[in-house]
């Protein structure tokens, strides 16, 4: 097949190309760097659009870096977001979980800020553990806490869109696809509501809707970028805590974003999901967080559940040799 | 800020990008507080004491601005020898009738200077008693007065002299005990703002509504200014005090107000004094020096716009036809009016009183016994039903069936649904169009107005015949109004383009003008907001404009237009130094170009540009020529900016700490524990809590202030309805510290009963450590934060806040005390139907509340006001029977 067709949609050409079956044999491209054990379903890959058969002339991957430090917690991202999607209220629940009562990602929640309240030792810049309620008068209290501050975290979260997609690898039909922006979509008419990617994700991201019972999340607003619009939620940011742009220029920035807060002395600043040796080989929407990531309800050291499958189907192999062997002995010794 | 200015707030991003270091003070540790370098929390309503100890601080510890404040400020002027100040007098100042104050003691030595704002009516001054002779009067006023001044600051009456000595006692120890904010973050605050102005710095102060509903409102906003004026940090790049309004065009609907005391432009609504003439309210209202100087041209211009061919300078431009205050028309005089029967029909326009505002009961009182009420609203408020669901048909107070008031609901076009401006902070014209029609019978305010006018107008002129003369001399106003705008569409709607035409205003060939500096008393000017003159300049909608800000300098004049004449900042002369050239480099915004004897730089200059540094005024000069070339604040009448108000306020010229309405707390600064010429309506419905060390203040141990989430907006009917905003915050709650909690026994999550002497409400409790306590005068002080968002109405649902509050009023400006209000919190839910009344009855039994509880004194004999030219201060207005 010809590799130029610029006029053509990327997804055709690798519609095409999966039905014919060229994909497989011909169109991949070697990944740029080598995954470190030699299969493809993690570690480092430079393009992941190509390695799903794009041309050469696919767009840049694009995604997001959030930006924790500055982010003010208005939940824009998340109206913008529902309000482009056509995505439903889903709950009218007070939680008491501080201002969050959105609580996580879902079928219907394609942003979710999170609020994180803290109190944080002022010499130490380390969590103070805010127990339960005191007993004692309040002047004991406020002693206790003295050189204290309190510290209110919000982030909005997002689909990872990672590198290499567990819920992409497990979904039979198809449905979840890798777009030419290098960004993890799924297609709602392709979907049969199995429910395999709910548990792939290794963030919780994707969910079966209830009543319609596709599944859905986010995606980086995909009937926004070909008509080269900023996604929904990026737009509706008022102090660019939500970035969009090329994944490679987005980890630049984030790179010079955290030196800058580490000479301010803010060193608990860390990134997290940027780096494409991590388990899932990178997130295409990566954040700088100003603590643990479990203190903000992410994994710590997210996989792709994937990793392992070669392995996995080794062992599973071996497994069965082993015992197609030991049967086979007992027959054999049987007729000694 | 955060909280709600989210898209302003993105500006302090980036300035905290760009170094600058951000305080927040608030009682709550807010949005805003989480991205602050610095949070200092405070109690409500002591800011007076925070800000006077930056005041004192600056002073004491010589670090004012000397030349700015010498040149700039009215530091140097000697204030009359009758003056007393708080200090001496124990909390009140000079001029006390005990109940309002008589200002003239307050006046500068050897003149009386007028303010650009505020009561600016110098009927008795200018002309005595209504015998006195009123054209000797107006000879007198052609000789310009000028103060007597001490340029070397050190006369013991001049204005810095008696600042020093009003401050002296805001001491960091003052502080800590009023404020509960200790020495040590005090200082760092102090020491960052001072090392944050001066000639290569500056500091800017935003504030919302924190500072200003309160009953010395104003004078918090006069202490921040105090501060900026000491620092040098007004009409500077990076100064200023912003204030943040609290809903989109708010500082538009003030420019061109819904306010009764105020014509377009900050023109005083003329007093009912008899046979009053434009001359007169030209003279008893002008100033001397300044351009209010030219108050003549703005009015006769708006005289014109609105009267056109009928306004000539025989009949004074029918100045006879503009309403003349008699007294107070304010919200909450004309609620109780409409309780005691006196106003029968009522438009509510984008606005939901019936839970929105303080003591939502008496509004409800007030709608309930009224004719016709017409709502115009996006939702269905609560206001539009109070009659089927308000609190009182829940509670078996009344039925529907007692309340005779026609309701007429009026659905509107929301902004996006039509043409029009948005004026905020920055007092920028931003021009919105039209993304989508209307639906169904939803109309623009514009489209209702117009039409409704026309309506009025074509029944008054077909009934002319059957009016008698009296009649027909009343419809003039209405029938002469120019009203011909041109209409577009199926829905004949009103050309918004050509109202800001109109406000811009023309001249004689009908041309747009450019800057209200061609507007004439002659009435060949027509002008519909002086202020506004030039938004249309050339012909071309300035407010429309968009170009981004890559494409122009950093001033960025070519987006919008701000008024005055499209400057960016006011007052900018005084970012140059007497001589004209900038303060530093670094900070330079417009300077005096002395080759080319013009003023010039980045923005529109804030000075006659043809004036040099050095005029100096003849002595017969009246109006801007009065002005030095180093005055820059040429809206005052002296040209200077006001350290000290000599005129204008009613509650004093200097902001002095009084504890609020009501508070757990003593007024230990000095022996007046309120603010003495406060209003009040002492009333049924209305009763006020005992205070600070008056018996029965126990009863109410807690401070609480109202608040605004992100996710609301104000009474809730722009966000309530909206799935995609009520699922953020989908439940009233009250925030309260974890020692509170247990103090109380409540729990995170379970529900609470807040009770005041007005009302109880209900709420989740939301526990959390961004509450703590304050140590406040020796005691340990707890503080109840509570959203006001909510009503009965609505997808998320819940008590409204303004049930608790009461009705006391700043006096200059009648603003209620929303943000600092004393209340019990106990767990479970408020009780229903009489039990609810029963609960409220023994908290006002316990804490001995009477008609009297919250006055400073029994009332007056005699509590009228004087002509009604005065507000009558704590005069009690008491309309009904005392509650059994």
């Amino acid at each position: 097949m010809s590799p130029d067709r610029p006029s053509e949609h990327p997804l055709f050409e690798l519609e095409r190309s999966m039905r014919t079956g060229e994909h497989a044999r011909e169109t991949a491209p070697e990944p740029a760097v080598g995954s470190s054990n030699g299969n493809r379903l993690s570690g480092p890959l430079a393009d992941p659009s190509a390695e799903a058969g794009y041309s050469e002339q696919h767009p840049d991957r694009m995604g997001f870096f959030t930006d924790t430090s500055v982010c003010i917690g208005c939940k824009a991202c998340e109206v913008a977001c529902k309000e482009w999607n056509l995505l439903e209220e889903d709950g009218l629940e007070l939680t008491g979980m501080s201002y969050d009562n959105t609580t996580d990602l879902g079928a219907t929640t394609w942003r979710h800020v999170a609020f994180v309240e803290q109190r944080i030792d002022l010499s130490t810049r380390a969590r103070v553990d805010i127990g339960m309620p005191g007993m004692g008068p309040p002047e004991t209290a406020t002693e206790e806490v003295a050189g204290s501050e309190v510290r209110w975290l919000m982030s909005s979260d997002v689909c990872k869109h990672c590198t290499h997609a567990a819920c992409l690898d497990v979904c039979p039909t198809g449905a979840l696809i890798r777009s030419e922006y290098g960004t993890v979509v799924v297609q709602d008419d392709v979907c049969n509501g199995c429910g395999y990617c709910v548990p792939a994700c290794p963030y919780g991201v994707i969910d079966i809707h209830p009543e319609n019972g596709g599944a859905f999340k986010c995606t980086l607003c995909q009937d926004r970028l070909g008509s080269g619009m900023t996604p929904a939620c990026a737009t509706a940011c008022p102090t660019e805590s939500i970035q969009y742009g090329p994944l490679d220029q987005l980890r630049e920035r984030a790179e010079q974003r955290l030196e800058q807060l580490h000479e301010q002395g803010i060193t608990e600043a860390r990134l997290y999901g940027q780096d494409p040796t991590d388990g899932v080989g990178g997130d295409g929407a990566f954040f700088l967080l100003l603590d643990e990531p479990e203190v903000y309800g992410l994994p710590p050291d997210p996989v792709v559940t994937t990793r392992d499958l070669p392995a996995m189907a080794c062992y599973a192999l071996a497994a069965a040799a082993t015992a197609a062997v030991t049967i086979a002995s007992c027959f054999l010794g049987g007729r000694r | 800020m955060a909280e709600a200015h989210p898209v302003g707030f993105q500006w302090v991003m980036e300035a905290k990008r760009r170094g600058a270091k951000i305080i927040h003070v608030d009682p709550r540790f807010t949005r805003t507080s989480a991205m602050a370098d610095t949070f200092v929390p405070l109690r409500a309503g002591s800011d007076i004491a925070f800000l006077g100890g930056l005041i004192n601080h600056v002073l004491r510890g010589g670090h004012y601005f000397h030349e700015y404040v010498a040149a700039y400020t009215n530091a140097a002027t000697i204030v009359d020898e009758s003056f007393a100040d708080t200090e001496d007098l124990d909390g009140v100042f000079s001029g006390f009738t005990g109940s309002g104050y008589d200002e003239t003691s307050w006046y500068y030595q050897g003149a009386r200077v007028n303010p650009a704002a505020g009561e600016r009516d110098q009927w008795h001054d200018v002309f005595g008693s209504p015998e006195h002779d009123r054209a000797t009067s107006e000879e007198e006023s052609a000789r310009r007065a000028e103060p007597e001044t001490d340029p070397s600051l050190t006369h013991p009456r001049c204005v810095f002299q008696i600042l020093k000595r009003h401050f002296a006692r805001y001491t960091p120890e003052l502080v800590e005990q009023l404020c509960g904010i200790d020495q040590e973050r005090f200082h760092e605050v102090a020491e960052a703002l001072v090392a944050n102005s001066g000639r290569e710095r500056t500091t800017a102060f935003a504030y919302a509504v924190g500072w200003t509903h309160h009953t010395v409102g104003v004078q918090y906003i006069r202490a921040a200014s105090i501060l900026q004026l000491l620092l040098g940090n007004i009409g500077r790049p990076g100064g200023g005090i912003l204030a943040l309004r609290g809903h989109a065009s708010i500082q538009g609907s003030t420019d061109i107000p819904t306010l009764f005391d105020l014509l377009p432009g900050y023109i005083p609504m003329p007093r009912a004094h008899p046979n009053l003439s434009l001359d007169e309210f030209v003279a008893t209202n002008a100033a001397d020096k300044g351009y209010w100087g030219n108050i003549r041209d703005y009015v006769v211009s708006l005289l014109k716009a609105w009267w056109g061919e009928y306004a000539t300078a025989e009949n004074d431009f029918r100045f006879d036809h503009l309403p003349r205050l008699t007294g107070d028309h304010g919200t909450f005089q004309t609620v109780i009016d409409q309780i005691e029967g006196r106003v029968r029909g009522y438009f509510v326009v984008g606005e939901n009183p019936a839970v929105g505002t303080a003591n939502a009961h008496q509004q409800r009182m007030g709608l309930a016994n009224l004719d016709w009420l017409v709502v115009r609203d996006l939702n269905m408020i609560e206001t539009a039903t109070f009659w089927r669901n308000g609190p009182e048909i829940e509670n078996g107070e009344t039925s529907p069936s007692e309340i005779g008031t026609e309701v007429f609901f009026l659905p509107a076009a929301a902004h996006t649904e039509k043409d029009g401006t948005f004026t905020n902070t920055q007092r920028m014209l931003q021009w919105h169009h039209k993304a989508v029609e209307p639906l169904d019978d939803q109309r623009s305010d514009l489209w209702f107005f117009y039409h409704l006018g026309l309506r009025i107008k074509s029944k008054l002129a077909a009934r002319r015949f059957e009016r008698d003369a009296r009649q027909r001399e009343r419809d003039r106003p209405v029938l002469e109004l120019t009203w011909d705008y041109p209409t577009e569409g199926d829905l004949a709607e009103p050309s918004a383009d050509a109202v800001l035409r109109e406000i811009n205003g023309t001249d004689a060939e009908g041309r747009a003008l450019s800057s209200y500096t061609r507007l004439r008393s002659d009435g060949s000017t027509r002008a519909g907001c002086w202020i506004y003159c030039g938004v249309y300049a050339g012909e071309i909608n300035r407010a429309a404009r968009r170009e981004p800000g890559e494409q122009q300098s950093w001033v960025a004049p070519e987006w919008g237009w701000s008024w005055p004449a499209n400057r960016r900042i006011l007052y900018n002369r005084a970012a140059a130094d007497p001589a004209g050239a900038p303060w530093s480099e670094r900070k330079a915004y417009v300077w005096w170009d002395a080759e080319q004897r013009r003023w010039t730089g980045h923005d529109v200059p804030d000075v006659d540009v043809a004036k040099p540094p050095d005029y100096e005024p003849a002595a017969d000069a009246h109006g801007p020529d009065a002005l030095r070339g180093t005055d820059p604040f040429i809206m005052q009448g002296d040209g200077l900016g006001w350290l000290y108000a000599p005129a204008g306020l009613h509650d004093g010229p200097l902001p002095t700490h009084y504890e609020p309405q009501e508070s757990p707390l003593r007024n230990t600064l000095h022996a007046t524990q309120r603010n003495p010429a406060r209003r009040l309506y002492h009333r049924p419905e209305n009763r006020y809590q005992p205070s600070g060390a008056e018996p029965g203040a126990e009863v109410f141990p807690y401070v609480f202030t109202t608040f605004r989430l992100t996710e609301h907006h104000t009474a809730g009917g722009m966000s309530r309805w909206l799935p995609h905003l009520a699922e953020l915050a989908p439940a009233m709650f009250v925030e309260l510290s974890p020692e509170l909690a247990v103090e109380r026994g409540l729990r995170h999550l379970g529900w609470a009963t807040v009770i005041t002497a007005r009302g109880a409400i209900e709420g989740r409790v939301l526990v959390t450590p961004r509450i703590r306590p304050l140590r406040s005068n020796g005691r340990t002080l707890h503080q109840i934060g509570i959203p006001w968002h909510w009503g009965p109405n609505g997808l998320t649902t819940g008590d409204a806040a303004n049930e608790l509050l009461n009705v006391a009023l700043d006096p200059t400006v009648h603003i209620m005390e929303t943000k600092a209000g004393a209340c019990d919190i106990r767990p479970g839910r408020r009780p229903r139907g009489v039990e609810l009344h029963r609960l409220i009855a023994t908290y006002r039994a316990r804490a001995g509340i009477t008609e009297h509880t919250g006055g400073d004194a029994p009332p007056p004999d005699n509590g009228l006001p004087e002509n009604g030219t005065r507000p009558s201060g704590t005069d009690t207005v008491d309309g009904g029977e005392d509650e059994s």
